[in-house]
């Protein structure tokens, strides 16, 4: 384990930016903390999370696919896929740490999907230590550890120092070169903290959620169940919880007309949006009800039921801070879990 | 420049004959630009195919794998890419993709069994893909019977190919029907599930089904009250798709992705699923 002091993270960081981009949260004017390019001066924000998840770092929100020309009735393909840089996302929360998994089995699984697994090789990741977590947080009930999250590499932060220590090969590498600005040292600090902080998750309100009522091959047990009906009557269908989503990864392609030729793009898209399986001949999903439904059971029975008991929600708490209706998994799992299905 | 692989980028496909099927379906037939066929598949698999800047949408390949020289799809004219394909002509490009989906069993369940086909309107696409494959190693099946339904005689699809050939085939039977009476018909007049039941099969065939929904759930009932169970019975699922290889997440019913796990299923596996298909 080696640490520095917190006076010294801008000699950290300029030594991490030698190598590559490093990304860190930081205060925007609104006061909400979101990923940034640090540069000489960029301060790291104090906040739990920012308010979107780093999926963007992986799966952004828009990417081009590949481009066409169309010529009379010919067509041209052009691979527009580049090489990715080496990066460093620095600061992520055990959470979103943990969503990588939940990205990666969906993304790297045959056929891998060649334009995450360029970003997810080439991106390092810096985890942070949870000391002071949200109302709102929950990720005790999958499993995940705010006080020893995983990553390449991961960091401790007190009120003077910050540790770090190397997961991987990847993370071994990148503490490497910041020997110079860093000194070897004891666990001790990071043990006392992490007893600290384990302590108060205990105590969170959210820290009773359980999933034993979910997971693989509950569909019958709960697809049916009457509850869906009061638990989506007021669903917007507005998508911002997918959107938050550290998880939430299904997408739409679609081919933007330059003029000069077509960009086929990939965006992230809603199964909460009522356009998501319409096509041609019909919708199997027509009502909010059916909508919502598919969003929740796919976290909490599919998804595990395809991926050893894994499930697709961290508990982050984002889409608990962000739903405009205040509707979220933790009630749907105490609602519908709660209740005596068979 | 990433040298990966990536399934999502699809190669040039140059459609060399169009066939006016019906007043909606056209029947395309696809190569590459070197004259080849774009990939190998098995009966009952599907391929993206699209037009840049109109859009992408997953078809059954309705030709055989048994036909080296070039793969078909029969389309209806139903929504922006499938109206795009009906005023395209011979030699235009397109961009092809796959195969995707799991093929039907032809190889192992299927072989030494006789064999039912039952396909409604545009259903006999995926289906045509299967018997033409049957019909190619004719020593390794049964009887195959095909019951095949349209709205009217113009409907049918693959008409011509039906009665000039399936129909001369010893040892298979065809059993043509039409909705309404029409004139120029001598043949059955009513419904698809309807006719099953009047035909009466053994039930120790394997039953293949493909139309529209209503037909399907009709069907499945006539077939299990003759007798059958929905063990020998298999059918292929059609969803919106935008991958084709089960990430997109559109596909999803229950831990299923029907592009990836489908889109042919066994009628007792679909009984697993939440009933969103």
């Amino acid at each position: 384990m080696r640490k520095c002091l917190l006076t010294s993270i801008d000699a950290v960081l300029a030594q991490l930016a030698k190598a590559g981009d490093v990304y860190l949260p930081v205060d925007g004017d609104d006061g909400a903390a979101s990923f940034k390019k640090w540069e000489e001066g960029t301060k790291w924000s104090e906040k739990l999370n920012t308010v979107r998840s780093p999926k963007d770092f992986f799966f952004p929100q828009t990417e081009n696919l590949m481009e066409f020309k169309r010529e009379g009735k010919n067509i041209e393909i052009i691979d527009v896929r580049d090489e990715k840089a080496d990066f460093v996302v620095f600061g992520v929360r055990a959470c979103d740490v943990k969503s990588f998994d939940v990205l990666d089995r969906v993304f790297l699984t045959d056929p891998v999907d060649s334009y995450y697994a360029e970003r997810r090789e080439h991106g390092v990741i810096m985890s942070l230590a949870c000391t002071r977590p949200a109302e709102t947080c929950f990720c005790g009930t999958f499993d995940i550890d705010a006080a020893d999250p995983q990553g390449d590499v991961t960091m401790w932060k007190t009120e003077t120092e910050l540790f770090f220590r190397a997961n991987t090969e990847k993370g071994e590498a990148l503490l490497a070169k910041l020997d110079g600005v860093t000194e070897a040292c004891d666990e001790a600090a990071v043990n006392a903290q992490q007893e600290k902080t384990r302590d108060i998750m205990k105590k969170l309100p959210l820290a009773g959620v359980s999933t034993e009522k979910f997971g693989g091959g509950k569909t019958d047990t709960y697809f049916n169940a009457p509850e869906w009906s009061e638990l989506s009557e007021s669903c917007l269908g507005c998508g911002t919880c997918t959107f938050v989503c550290p998880t939430c990864q299904c997408y739409d392609i679609r081919d933007f007309d330059t003029g000069n030729g077509v960009i086929r793009f990939r965006c992230w898209d809603s199964c909460m949006y009522s356009d998501f399986t319409k096509m041609a001949h019909g919708n199997n999903r027509l009502s909010q009800l059916e909508r919502f439904r598919q969003r929740f059971m796919h976290k909490l029975v599919y998804y595990p039921e395809n991926n050893d008991g894994l499930f697709s929600c961290v508990g982050c708490g984002r889409c608990l801070a962000k739903c405009p209706i205040s509707m979220n998994i933790v009630k749907v799992m105490k609602k519908i879990g709660g209740s005596d299905h068979e | 420049m990433n040298n990966r692989e990536e399934t999502l980028i699809p190669k040039i496909g140059v459609i060399t004959d169009v066939r006016i099927d019906t007043p909606d379906i056209k029947t395309f037939r696809v190569v590459t630009p070197d004259g080849k066929k774009a990939f190998d598949h098995r009966p009952g698999q599907c391929a993206m195919l699209s037009i840049p800047a109109v859009g992408e949408a997953m078809f059954s390949i309705t030709s055989s794998p048994t036909n080296t020289e070039y793969m078909e799809f029969s389309i209806k004219k139903c929504g922006c890419v499938t109206e795009w394909l009906h005023q395209a002509e011979v030699g235009q490009q397109i961009t092809i993709r796959g195969p995707y989906g799991n093929p039907f069993p032809v190889d192992d369940v299927f072989a030494g069994k006789d064999l039912l086909f039952i396909a409604g309107g545009v259903g006999l696409a995926p289906l045509r893909s299967v018997i033409n494959y049957c019909r190619d190693n004719r020593e390794r099946y049964g009887k195959i019977d095909i019951v095949y339904g349209s709205r009217s005689k113009d409907d049918l699809l693959d008409y011509k190919e039906i009665i000039e050939e399936w129909t001369n085939d010893a040892d298979v039977h065809v059993h043509l029907t039409i909705d309404n009476p029409q004139e120029g018909w001598d043949g059955h007049v009513g419904f698809v599930p309807n006719y099953v039941k009047e035909l009466g099969f053994d039930t120790n065939k394997t039953a293949v089904l493909c139309g529209p929904p209503i037909m399907i759930k009709f069907t499945l009932e006539g077939l299990c009250s003759l007798g059958f169970d929905k063990t020998q019975i298999y059918t292929t699922l059609e969803l919106k798709m935008k991958c084709g290889v089960g990430k997109c997440g559109r596909c999803n019913v229950g831990s299923k992705y029907v592009c990836k796990d489908g889109p042919v299923f066994r009628c007792d596996e679909l009984d697993e699923l939440p009933s969103e298909y």
